[in-house]
């Protein structure tokens, strides 16, 4: 993966690590697809997932990556681990270390969490599930790959027989609570190295402080750039993380920035609206747009998988950037 | 020179305004000769500072020695060797200890471990009672000690009430408040400088107003009672400009800025290391330049290290997890040297490290009492205290933390080759620093 021995982030995989990732996720969701859903390329391998912070879909959804590759999963649940008894980060990661691990998937409430474990471990690759307002690389692919798969779809071609030239000017617009959310930040940086346009809609106080060095616009009035978008990509408002106060209410926050029934009308007949999940109905999303069949919230999920078992081989095949075959599957 | 018991040999004599060539002869902790070539007499001895500038002793406005409460971190005998190894000959102990220094009980207790350490120990009294911002701690009971400057550092005075209230209190008593600016609900959450990097990296970010807030206030409160007011540890531009017109009005401000925030910005988080968090927090190229400008046109009157030790298990934690702070006592001299020097006359740099921050804490004369200190910030001249910077601005100081003297490691200089080095120090005339190691 460009050389790189962990995913922190998105911008360590580059435009053709990108590129890469979602071919090979392109073969396992083939995987996926059999009765056996299952391959022997892990096999003898150990994955850690060091869940800091509440998790349902992206820890499955890894562990059952893991699990496909044959791979052998250790799940640490903080809330009854040594952890609560004041083992430090350094402590756990090098006792699971110690332990033979050779991944260890992190999520962290602190933003670069991953990044101390990287420099901690001295054999394990590590994979960022999500640290702090961020990144949350993994979203980030599976939101391009299910947007290429819809877009292959509708073509009647294979996603492989588009590469990543389906992305170049596509107009994405992330809307909500940039502010907070690693998903956004890992998003902007995966479009615009595939090539699109990124618009990012939120009221002020839910933008980062500075855009300095974002290849992004800002718009400020979702109506009129709800008609240009080709992708929309709805982030939850993250209550848990104080963004209640930056927003006087739910009420005045859904009239203004929710993807309301009225707004969706608005939108282009083709558009994709994706969201990270989990969704809060009747606050950024409306439950019948929720409910769409443009919304591909489900096939977020279940691409999840694909694109986690390809970060896996990757990183844990230590094949070299663009060299990487794809396992045999026949 | 018959008598002197010690003579350095060889090195440019650091005056107020110019330098000399000239050796310098010591007796009884006091400059007894000044020549362009002392012949040692036998038995004395013999320092060599070819090549190096022999300045005054530094003086630190702003130590935290940590003791007592956190002796894990530091201690107040490591952090003055720590500070004699940096050229420091007087340190001011900071009150945010466990507890804070706020009676003279503890001030007394610190004092007293300050004494007979390599470097002097003055301290630093705490404003308000535990330092909780509510109510006024006995000032002047910690004045009668010595004490001549208060502050609450590591958090600023919120109500800007009190804070009024104390300065005008404070007058009379012939001491300084020194204030921490930091609105504490502006800074609320904050783990680095709020700008492009905290916004990519996804820290919570403090924005350079929360400073700037309240060192506009207490500009209006030194207006407003008269009370001198000194400013910690500046680090942003707008908070350099207002204190700039605050002096041309003629205000009692004074000012300090750290050696990090003249050299090191916020690009420096980018690895996550906990190391480079420290509050005020790294900011940007353009701040560090106006700090650097401010420090030029005497805006700033001192560097003050905000020496800040913190036990190495504290820092391997999640950036905005770890406490705030580096170490700072035994690098302040070649960073400044660094970034100055190119700048501003040798004389200048000095001045801003000793003469300068000698005056701010009003240690310039000898207090004779128990706890007192001698006559810090120079100049070198004949009958002075010996207190004395040998410092070699051709060689070099090769930053390994393990080979520190605090008892943390916390430096974010790690690695780093800085211009200069400190080879002797001299405190009242007892050469605690010899070819850069530690006698005691």
């Amino acid at each position: 993966m460009s050389g790189s021995r962990h995913l922190l982030s998105v911008s360590d995989l580059g435009t053709d690590g990108i590129a890469e990732v979602l071919r090979v996720a392109e073969a396992f969701a083939e995987v996926e697809r059999r009765s056996v859903p299952k391959v022997p390329t892990l096999r003898g391998k150990v994955v850690a997932t060091l869940f800091f912070e509440e998790s349902t879909r992206t820890r499955l959804s890894f562990e059952t990556a893991a699990k496909r590759l044959s791979a052998d999963v250790l799940s640490l649940a903080v809330a009854t681990s040594s952890v609560k008894k004041g083992e430090s980060l350094r402590d756990t990661v090098e006792t699971v270390e110690a332990m033979g691990i050779d991944a260890v998937i992190i999520r962290h409430s602190s933003a670069g969490a991953p990044h101390l474990v990287a420099r901690w471990v001295e054999r394990a690759h590590v994979v960022n599930a999500g640290d702090g307002w961020h990144e949350h690389p993994t979203q980030a692919l599976l939101d391009c790959f299910t947007v290429r798969q819809v877009l292959a779809e509708r073509k009647g071609v294979a996603p492989d027989e588009l590469g990543i030239g389906c992305f170049e000017g596509l107009r994405v617009l992330i809307v909500g609570d940039v502010r907070h959310s690693r998903v956004a930040r890992s998003e902007v940086l995966a479009y615009t190295a595939l090539g699109a346009h990124v618009t990012l809609a939120a009221p002020g106080s839910l933008l980062p402080p500075s855009l300095e060095g974002w290849p992004v616009e800002v718009a400020t009035d979702l109506d009129a750039a709800l008609g240009d978008a080709d992708v929309v990509s709805l982030l939850r408002l993250q209550a848990e993380r104080g963004s209640g106060s930056f927003v006087p209410t739910l009420r005045e926050y859904t009239a203004r920035w929710g993807l309301t029934a009225r707004r969706a009308a608005r939108l282009g007949e083709d558009a994709i609206v994706t969201h990270p999940g989990p969704m809060v109905r009747g606050v950024e999303i409306a439950s019948d747009v929720a409910d769409l069949p443009r919304t591909v919230v489900t096939q977020q999920v279940a691409n999840g998988v694909a694109v986690r078992m390809a970060i896996l081989f990757l990183l844990l095949g230590g094949e070299l950037p663009g060299t990487a075959e794809v396992p045999a599957v026949a | 020179m018959p008598d002197a018991t010690l003579v350095i040999r060889g090195g440019t004599v650091i005056g107020p305004e110019r330098s000399a060539r000239l050796d310098v002869a010591v007796r009884d902790g006091a400059v007894v000769g000044l020549a362009e070539a002392i012949d040692p007499p036998r038995g004395a001895a013999v320092l060599d500072a070819t090549g190096c500038l022999v300045g005054p002793g530094l003086v630190d406005l702003h130590a935290h020695l940590r003791q007592p409460g956190r002796e894990e971190a530091e201690t107040i005998e490591t952090g003055a060797r720590a500070a004699a190894l940096g050229g420091y000959t007087a340190i001011v102990a900071m009150p945010n200890t466990e507890p804070a220094i706020d009676s003279a009980g503890v001030a007394g207790e610190v004092l007293a471990l300050g004494a007979g350490c390599t470097a002097e120990v003055a301290v630093a009294g705490a404003i308000t009672v535990g330092r909780a911002g509510t109510a006024l701690a006995p000032l002047g009971e910690l004045a009668a000690l010595g004490v001549t400057l208060f502050t609450d550092d590591g958090a600023g005075v919120q109500d800007g009430a009190l804070m009024r209230r104390a300065l005008d209190y404070a007058k009379g008593l012939g001491v300084t408040l020194a204030q921490h600016c930091e609105d504490a609900c502006l800074a609320a959450g904050g783990a680095m400088h709020e700008g492009s990097w905290s916004s990519r990296l996804g820290i919570p970010g403090t924005p350079a107003a929360a400073e700037e807030a309240m060192v506009a206030r207490d500009i209006t409160l030194a207006r407003l009672t008269g009370a001198p007011v000194h400013f910690l540890h500046l680090s942003t531009a707008g908070s350099v400009e207002l204190v700039r017109r605050a002096k041309a009005e003629g205000l009692a401000v004074t000012a300090e800025a750290a050696p990090h925030h003249m050299l090191l910005t916020h690009a420096a988080v980018a690895g996550y290391d906990p190391v480079f968090r420290v509050n005020p927090p790294l900011r940007t190229d353009e701040d560090v330049a106006a700090v650097v400008a401010g420090l030029c046109d005497g805006t700033i009157d001192a560097v003050a290290t905000d020496h800040a030790p913190h036990a190495p298990e504290s820092k391997e934690v999640p950036f905005d997890q770890a406490p705030p702070g580096m170490l700072g006592l035994q690098t302040a001299l070649p960073i400044a040297w660094e970034v100055l020097s190119p700048h501003l006359a040798p004389e200048r740099v000095f001045a801003l490290m000793s003469a300068q921050p000698a005056a701010i804490a009003r240690l310039t004369a000898t207090d004779p009492r128990v706890g007192g200190h001698s006559a810090q910030g120079g100049p070198v001249e004949l009958g002075a205290v010996a207190n004395l910077c040998v410092f070699d601005p051709a060689a070099t100081t090769v930053v390994d933390p393990m080979q520190l003297a605090s008892r943390s490691r916390n430096t974010p200089y790690a690695g780093r080759t800085l211009a200069g080095a400190v080879r002797h120090t001299v405190l009242r005339g007892e050469p605690v620093v010899i070819d850069a190691v530690a006698q005691r």
